[in-house]
């Protein structure tokens, strides 16, 4: 049956305030369902307050054959980091 | 123990009984299920369902003594309940009809005059929400699929329909919790039950049923030849090995 049903990408937030992040996937036949699979594959032990599914085959995926020319001009480009700020200990999620 | 103990703790063996013989039910489907992510679902509804068997045994008395050490003649769950998974579709069916009745219940139990139903029912009331929304997800989707899936919904509707009125079934025990305030009375929502089934089923282009004879027993420890093939593996462990721990 599973085979039959299109793959969905599912997304959590884990809490009010944090983005949606990517979990993995769910085989289901209708976005519905689709949630309510997502819901009990990913939230069993409370990971999320937020879920977003959406249709595999509606990514847009870069080509890693072209990883060379998108990605590596950047690591030469160290002061693009925003690591020469201290950051306070209070602020979190950075 | 004084009568309305003794009413109040058949009560909550009914409630417990229905939660706990659905859950183990449910998790026969555990690695059977059509689909991986419907295996997790089920799951989670049968892990739902004993969870609350266990509040309602332990404010009994020891859970697990309750849950594995009595035998047929003492369960207290309604028949529908105890009924075979059958197909996926059976299955559905059977959780339509009961998880929409126990949602109803609930709803109006979070009002018990009874505190401790009172936080049950609270708890209880956003799992079954749930466990009702995705069977009728189901039934819509079997019922207005392909011609097969719409025949062996049909067929597992047909099943479990004669299993409805027991549900709504008023005894003398049942009548004294109802006019201290502990129990709501089942037959104030039976209106409203059908009506919400009939939605469903016409969502899911079904024709309900034809009534058929219904079948009382259960609350009164009178069950179908099915719980004692489901008591066996549950209790065998307990049974074998009085005090077996973790």
């Amino acid at each position: 049956m599973a085979d039959d049903w299109p793959l969905w990408e599912v997304f959590v937030r884990s809490k009010g305030g944090l983005s949606h992040r990517h979990v993995g996937s769910v085989h289901a036949p209708d976005p519905q369902l689709a949630l309510a699979h997502a819901r009990d594959t990913y939230t069993r032990r409370q990971e999320g307050v937020s879920l977003w599914v959406v249709p595999s085959k509606e990514i847009v995926a870069s080509d890693p054959d072209r990883a060379g020319e998108l990605f590596e001009p950047a690591e030469s480009k160290i002061y693009r980091h925003p690591t020469f700020y201290d950051i306070p200990d209070e602020v979190k999620h950075i | 123990m004084t009568a309305p103990d003794a009413a109040r703790v058949d009560y909550l063996l009914r409630l417990g009984d229905d939660s706990l013989i659905l859950g183990q039910r449910l998790s026969e489907w555990c690695g059977h299920a059509p689909a991986l992510e419907v295996d997790l679902g089920l799951a989670n509804i049968a892990l739902d369902l004993i969870g609350q068997a266990t509040l309602l045994f332990g404010e009994i008395g020891d859970a697990d003594q309750i849950a594995f050490h009595r035998d047929v003649l003492d369960f207290r769950n309604c028949l529908l309940v105890e009924q075979p998974n059958g197909d996926f579709a059976q299955t559905i069916a059977r959780q339509l009809l009961f998880s929409t009745w126990q949602h109803m219940l609930l709803q109006r139990l979070v009002k018990s005059s009874d505190r401790f139903l009172v936080e049950l029912a609270s708890k209880a009331v956003k799992e079954v929400a749930y466990h009702r929304e995705l069977a009728s997800e189901w039934t819509v989707r079997l019922g207005d699929g392909t011609d097969e899936s719409a025949k062996r919904m049909a067929e597992g509707l047909d099943w479990c329909w004669r299993f409805i009125p027991e549900l709504f079934e008023v005894d003398e025990a049942l009548q004294g919790l109802i006019d201290s305030g502990v129990a709501p009375d089942p037959r104030q929502f039976e209106d409203e039950y059908r009506s919400a089934i009939s939605a469903v089923l016409a969502e899911a282009k079904l024709a309900a049923p034809a009534d058929q004879r219904p079948i009382f027993g259960g609350r009164r420890g009178h069950h179908s030849e099915h719980l004692g093939h489901i008591l066996a593996p549950m209790q065998y462990l307990q049974r074998t090995y009085p005090d077996a721990k973790w």
